[in-house]
């Protein structure tokens, strides 16, 4: 698999498909796992690090799963394309950006990711469309059984899995939940809700995980526990919060359809408008009117465009993906005239 | 209520960050405060949180540990409060004493429950079952399973006593 193929192709996370998908975006699940031989990447030197990104690379070319996936050596790679690969949540920022022997492995159909000596030797991620942990818990869970038969992983009876920063210690896993809140946040309710997320000691980041802002109404719900739970537990929990979160939703939304369905109709179908005929168009004001499109489509508001549609838009307009479609570097203002024109042409009936 | 930092003070400085829509409250007493106002100044992230939860445990816990160094890769406890990171998995054991209280503070228990990799050694696959059989006590206690729980502790003690015997042998 070249990179270049991915820009022809859905991401799972942005199929619109899976239970509760009009809005519960996606879910994700992440093991941290580390080689109990070699120092944590932080700690390694560079002789290490290399070593780490072979035994990794031999590891994983033995696994039946992994067998449609392509290993990418960071270092190979141009900054856009790993920005491109961030704007596809198929590694984080601080990969893309720190120096160091470093690799993603992913599958073509980019349920599957692996990420090599980010902070832990691997952070294996696994994706589902819709509210679906467990399915991608089912998955994560073969592979890193697979993976375990060829390294030995540093890991105590007490506790756990080990890994660099003790917040992860344990299971080494983070369930994450994407969420698209826009009625909440209209009603000025979602402060509460974070607040209560908070309380339970989960934590929520914005689209782009650890260090980002919420934007577009999107929020993701993770587990900040990692020790003294199973891992089925913490799914549970995760679950029962998000089905609460996804109830206020839905109440938010009937209670702003019966209360001010005019003007929510009129806030849509403008946004929509707006999309439709906009020239110049930047990406923070492209997710947030495509957040409200969203909703339409959700609530049969907006007929005629389907979900994948405006999730395809979400991420084909993002910067990287802008210049991967025009191959070649364009400065802010080429990329707000070709984000509209493509937008213009995509909602085109 | 108590400074966070030395328990002995009533605080009166309360700090408040917000990270991510996460906040994150610290209760000091004056002097703490002043001591603390130099990294509070810097920037407040996640590894500074931690290296100071880490330094929560015991004012004069520098003396003792400061020098303490993993034999496997080096790393000092003041290495790791310095960075908020540990240098590899044996570090854990290394400081062992230290990271317990650390754990409970983060995740509110200090004992793994989850799954374990397919391959481990015999010592810790004895670990472990004996910490399933400690788990499933626990579940068998809240749900108010009596003979349950008298045959799990029995199970358990079992084990323990061979433990001990192996041990000695």
């Amino acid at each position: 698999m070249k990179l270049d193929d991915l820009l022809t192709h859905t991401s799972e996370w942005l199929k619109g498909t899976g239970p509760n998908s009009d809005i519960v975006i996606s879910s994700r699940i992440r093991l941290a796992r580390n080689l109990d031989k070699f120092p944590f990447p932080h700690w390694a030197n560079q002789k290490q690090g290399e070593e780490i990104l072979q035994t990794v690379a031999q590891a994983s070319s033995k696994i039946d799963y992994l067998k449609n996936t392509t290993n990418f050596t960071l270092t190979d790679l141009e900054s856009l394309d790993k920005q491109f690969l961030v704007e596809r949540h198929l590694m984080s920022r601080e990969h893309a950006q720190k120096a160091g022997h470093k690799a993603v492995i992913i599958d073509s159909e980019e349920i599957i990711s692996i990420m090599v000596n980010e902070e832990d030797h691997l952070r294996i991620q696994v994706m589902q469309s819709g509210f679906n942990l467990y399915e991608a818990w089912n998955i994560i869970n073969r592979i890193d059984d697979c993976l375990a038969k060829e390294l030995s992983f540093a890991f105590m009876a007490d506790w756990g899995y080990l890994t660099a920063c003790p917040t992860n210690t344990g299971t080494g896993m983070r369930g994450s939940v994407m969420l698209h809140l826009p009625a909440l946040v209209m009603m000025r309710q979602i402060d509460r809700v974070l607040a209560a997320i908070a309380k339970l000691s989960f934590t929520t980041r914005g689209l782009y995980g650890e260090g980002t802002q919420a934007s577009g109404n999107f929020f993701q719900v993770s587990n900040q526990v990692s020790l003294g739970q199973s891992e089925e537990e913490i799914i549970e929990n995760i679950n029962s919060l998000i089905r609460q979160i996804v109830e206020q939703e839905n109440q938010a939304r009937a209670a702003l359809l019966s209360r001010n369905g005019a003007v929510l109709e009129d806030r849509i179908n403008r946004s929509l408008g707006i999309l439709k005929s906009a020239h110049i168009i930047n990406s923070q004001e492209t997710i947030e009117l495509l957040s409200l499109v969203r909703m339409g489509c959700d609530l049969g508001i907006i007929k005629d465009i389907d979900r994948r549609t405006i999730n395809e838009l979400f991420i084909i307009t993002q910067p990287a993906h802008l210049q991967k479609i025009m191959k070649k570097k364009l400065s802010t203002q080429e990329r707000d005239i070709k984000r509209a024109e493509i937008i213009r042409n995509k909602l085109k009936i | 209520m108590l400074c966070d930092i030395c328990g002995k003070n009533p605080a009166t400085v309360h700090l408040t960050e917000i990270i991510d829509d996460q906040m994150n409250e610290l209760h000091l007493c004056e002097a703490c405060a002043h001591e603390k106002s130099a990294q509070m100044e810097s920037k407040f992230g996640l590894s500074d949180l931690l290296a100071g939860l880490a330094e929560f445990e015991k004012p004069d816990l520098d003396k003792e540990v400061a020098g303490l160094k993993c034999p496997n890769c080096k790393l000092t406890y003041a290495d790791f409060k310095k960075i908020g990171r540990l240098g590899c998995g044996e570090c854990y054991i290394t400081f062992k004493k230290y990271l317990t209280p650390l754990l409970r503070r983060i995740h509110g228990s200090s004992q793994h429950f989850g799954k374990s990799p397919v391959r481990v050694t015999k010592v810790v696959k004895k670990k472990l079952d004996l910490a399933d059989l400690r788990y499933k006590l626990q579940k068998a206690i809240e749900e108010e399973a009596f003979e349950e729980a008298a045959r799990l502790r029995d199970q358990i003690r079992e084990l323990e006593k061979k433990q001990r015997q192996n041990n000695d042998a």
